[in-house]
């Protein structure tokens, strides 16, 4: 016996619209069976999960400084998805990004200026872009996989963070602590709006979504990109090239990560620890393909993802839950987005096998 | 049905209103069918006629929404492929369905129940390709084995398990006319024998040639049943089509004038163990001329397809020109905007992506050689969605292209239309040099005469026209002047009218072929 999956003839447009928001719905239930396996009220725990933080302004603006980092990542993956590069190692451009913006502030410290910012900034989308130039060149002339050579590639960054602020950049005044001194004010990416702590990352990151979104549904370029992505020979009928396609895309996806990742260091932490980042480089995989890769999607996706962030932090707080909630609740609702995209496309079907029976008697 | 009229006289198989159901579209609609023992019958039919589908539902691979299968005179439910060879019926696939690392024994034994010694199919294989004259080298690679070969192993595939009736599925559409001879000689054999087979084609005058019956189906209905030689070609095709197919006007009136496409002693490597590669390829074509380039499927076609429209450009610029230019290094985009336009073999996912809209897929050929008219907004390179609609309801109309709705997407379309649409998305351009491979292949007859007299016509407005195909009969409508590829090598080029099929047979199996042959014939007698 097998189980085969049988392509639907006429898959279901309603539902391959509503998919994200049953896979939300089953999340939430199988969540709930959680709670209640391990003896937590299911309602009350999922109520402070969901829906407290929504009810205050201080928790709003903690979603929105978790969701900025997201949507700018998941954003770039969406160009990369589309375009058939299967960028993982977002996390490690994300942690290159912010090593390469933090030079100015660490290395340059007693340089100020209104440039130092911009120029971190610029730093941060560079170290990124390159980062990712790695897996890109090693896709385009080596033909290796670069879902195996970015996933490897962001345990080294890990590393080398860790090396670095244990070792060079650590702070002459913290102690011995593995940190880098705190970045000076200049430095500091500012807060958008006066009642909390969204700062301008946040619109980076709208700006981002909005201009990719515009990217992909209008120009040339976006054409392209999901040319390719569907068929790379019919791209090159049309002139494309899918060798350009893998470093316009890796690199896009990679500056916009380290861009994420400037900003966080800058605009969040104000320095570089040995952890920056709760795995925002792998939740936006999932924020790309909840938000369906379209980067309006992504806006959407990005802010419920950074939701499951803040309502863990609160879960924690209240029912005294492991933080690991949080996790277990991204993949969850991973596993359900894509097991009802699957489930949309195609059908299950039991074969009882016929291969035992069918042979005998034929020989002769 | 009583079950009573098994053997005798009965059909072997019959086929009562049997109707198969996709959603809403009705692919077979109440098909009635008898195929008597011993009798090769034809089931003539266009692309998407239902022919594919009925023969599925005989093989066990659909089933059926309703209607009945009788085999002898029982009523049968087909299940499964290995249903259907147990009771006696065997198939040979358009495509085939080999291993090309595998040897044809290894290959055949795959399709038989485990348990079965190697060395024991191979003697058993050996012996029915002896049998049937179908010479076959049980230890060789299929890799190694041209097109016609590798049929024979299907062909001996499904004669092991000693069926009473073979489906086959457009067999000759990748034979050479003599690999085709020596294919009927073995359907006569089987005949002989009492045995039964479906023949399945749309080249008519085989079909007069070799069946004694013939079902036409068109649009899923059976519309005509015949002894196709008391038929001409003329009155099968009414019946196929509806309607008379307009005969393709002769080209080669036109006057000639410069050269706009040249290869100069191109030479490509091979880019993947089974492709092949261009051996000191050279050719000319004129202003006002069709050079078509006649060959067996897999002799370098889709290579020099490649070569020449600039896919895979080549390091030498002076290999390939265009309107004089040298051009070998160029791709595709910038030999576009010197004038050419290119159709490749492959409908879905080359020449088009299937889920995208026929605009978008306008845009995919034009995006630089349309750039002024389709892009907008400078740097940004936005598609101006207004205009390119309305082109590509211009080349809709101008090649009537049959489709539900004002923009579907290409997949929805069939062959036929898509291609219409895929050809008239270059002439609408007036490229001064065109390359077309395989322009009207699986597409129905009334767009497959569109389609050529649109290659002619164009000819004779001044263009030169290249067309890769294999089809002989598409090649003396349309061709002022013929090649042969074969092997990666092309022969000298000959005005059309001074060849005959059996001359291009001859270059197609080209002298390397021959040798080939005789050699495995030997080696099938000793094994």
């Amino acid at each position: 016996m097998r189980i085969e999956l049988e392509k639907r003839p006429r898959p279901s447009t309603l539902l391959s619209v509503l998919s994200p928001f049953l896979a939300l719905a089953l999340t939430v239930v199988a969540g709930g069976i959680m709670f209640a396996l391990i003896g937590k009220n299911p309602v009350a725990a999922l109520y402070s999960f969901f829906v407290e933080p929504l009810t205050d302004v201080w928790s709003l603006h903690e979603i929105a400084v978790k969701a900025a980092p997201l949507i700018l990542i998941g954003a770039g993956l969406s160009v990369c998805y589309r375009s058939n590069n299967w960028n993982i190692g977002a996390e490690g451009q994300f942690i290159m990004g912010a090593i390469a913006g933090a030079i100015v502030p660490v290395v340059f410290h007693d340089w100020h200026s209104p440039l130092v910012l911009p120029l971190m900034l610029v730093f941060g989308m560079i170290g990124g872009a390159l980062y990712a130039a790695i897996p890109a060149f090693l896709k385009a002339h080596m033909n290796t996989n670069e879902i195996l050579t970015s996933l490897m590639l962001v345990y080294i960054a890990q590393l080398f963070l860790d090396w670095l602020v244990r070792g060079p950049w650590r702070s002459p005044d913290a102690y011995n602590f593995p940190v880098t001194r705190d970045f000076t004010p200049e430095a500091i990416l500012p807060e958008m709006i006066a009642s909390g702590r969204t700062n301008y990352g946040f619109a980076f990151a709208i700006l981002a979504a909005v201009g990719l979104w515009f990217m992909m549904r209008y120009t040339l370029k976006g054409f392209e990109i999901s040319v390719l992505g569907q068929s790379e020979r019919a791209g090159r009928f049309a002139g494309f090239s899918s060798r350009r396609m893998i470093w316009f895309s890796m690199l896009l996806s990679g500056a916009l990560a380290g861009l994420a990742g400037i900003s966080e260091v800058s605009g969040v932490i104000g320095k570089l620890q040995p952890i920056i980042s709760p795995g925002y480089g792998f939740t936006a995989i999932i924020v790309a393909f909840l938000g369906r890769l379209n980067p309006l999607g992504i806006i959407a996706a990005g802010l419920f993802l950074a939701l499951t962030y803040v309502g863990g932090e609160a879960v924690q707080l209240t029912l005294n839950v492991s933080d690991k909630v949080t996790r277990v609740f991204q993949g969850l609702l991973l596993f359900f987005v894509l097991s009802c995209d699957t489930l949309i496309q195609y059908r299950v079907r039991l074969v009882l096998s016929g291969l035992g029976r069918s042979g005998q008697g034929e020989a002769h | 049905m009583s079950d009573v009229e098994a053997s005798g006289d009965g059909p072997l198989l019959a086929v009562r209103s049997l109707t198969k159901l996709f959603g809403s579209f009705t692919a077979c609609n109440a098909i009635d069918l008898d195929i008597r023992p011993g009798e090769i019958h034809a089931l003539l039919g266009e692309n998407g006629a239902g022919k594919s589908t009925l023969v599925k539902m005989l093989f066990g691979v659909l089933a059926p929404t309703s209607g009945e299968i009788l085999w002898k005179g029982e009523p049968v439910r087909i299940a499964s492929p290995a249903a259907a060879r147990r009771i006696g019926i065997g198939m040979v696939f358009q495509h085939f369905s080999l291993f090309e690392a595998l040897t044809v024994a290894e290959n055949i034994a795959l399709s038989l129940p485990p348990g079965i010694s190697l060395s024991k199919v191979a003697e058993e294989a050996s012996r029915l390709s002896r049998l049937y004259g179908l010479p076959l080298d049980p230890n060789a690679h299929v890799a190694d084995l041209s097109v016609g070969e590798r049929q024979r192993i299907e062909i001996v595939r499904a004669l092991l398990q000693n069926p009473e009736l073979i489906i086959l599925d457009e067999p000759t559409s990748v034979l050479t006319p003599q690999e085709a001879d020596r294919l009927f000689e073995t359907l006569a054999k089987l005949k002989a024998e009492g045995r039964s087979v479906l023949y399945i084609s749309h080249r008519l005058e085989e079909v007069q040639r070799i069946c004694d019956r013939a079902t036409v189906l068109r649009h899923g209905k059976v519309t005509g049943a015949c002894d196709p030689r008391k038929e001409t070609p003329a009155s099968l095709a009414r019946m196929m089509v509806g309607s008379d197919v307009a005969a393709v006007s002769a080209a080669g009136t036109g006057a000639r004038g410069d050269v706009l496409l040249e290869a100069r002693h191109l030479t490509v490597p091979a880019r993947s163990p089974f492709a092949v590669a261009l051996k000191d390829v050279c050719l000319k074509v004129r202003a006002g001329e069709v050079l078509a380039i006649a060959g067996v499927a897999g002799n370098g076609q889709s290579e020099l397809f490649d070569a020449l429209s600039g896919e895979y450009p080549v390091s030498d610029p002076a290999m390939v020109s265009i309107r004089g230019r040298p051009a070998g290094n160029l791709g595709i985009s910038a030999r576009r905007l010197i004038g050419a336009g290119f159709v490749p073999e492959e409908r879905h996912g080359h020449a088009a992506v299937p889920a995208l809209p026929l605009s978008d897929n306008l845009v995919l050929a034009r995006n630089q050689s349309d750039r002024k008219t389709f892009l907008g907004g400078g740097a940004l390179g936005i598609i101006r969605q207004a205009v390119v609609r309305l082109a590509s309801k211009r080349i809709a109309e101008t090649m009537d292209v049959r489709k539900s709705g004002d923009n579907p997407a290409a997949g929805s379309l069939s062959g036929g239309n898509l291609q219409k649409f895929i050809v008239g998305r270059e002439l609408d351009r007036q490229p001064s040099v065109l390359v077309v491979n395989q322009p009207t292949w699986g597409v129905d007859a009334g767009a497959a005469s569109r389609i050529r007299q649109a290659l002619v016509d164009l000819a004779r407005s001044g263009s030169a026209v290249l067309v890769i195909s294999q089809d002989l009969d598409e090649i003396f409508e349309v061709a002022t002047e013929i090649a042969v590829i074969s092997e990666g090598r092309l022969s000298d080029t000959y005005p059309a009218q001074s060849l005959t099929r059996e001359k291009i047979g001859l270059l197609m199996g080209g002298m390397h072929g021959e040798t080939d042959e005789s050699a495995e014939v030997a080696h099938a007698h000793r094994a």
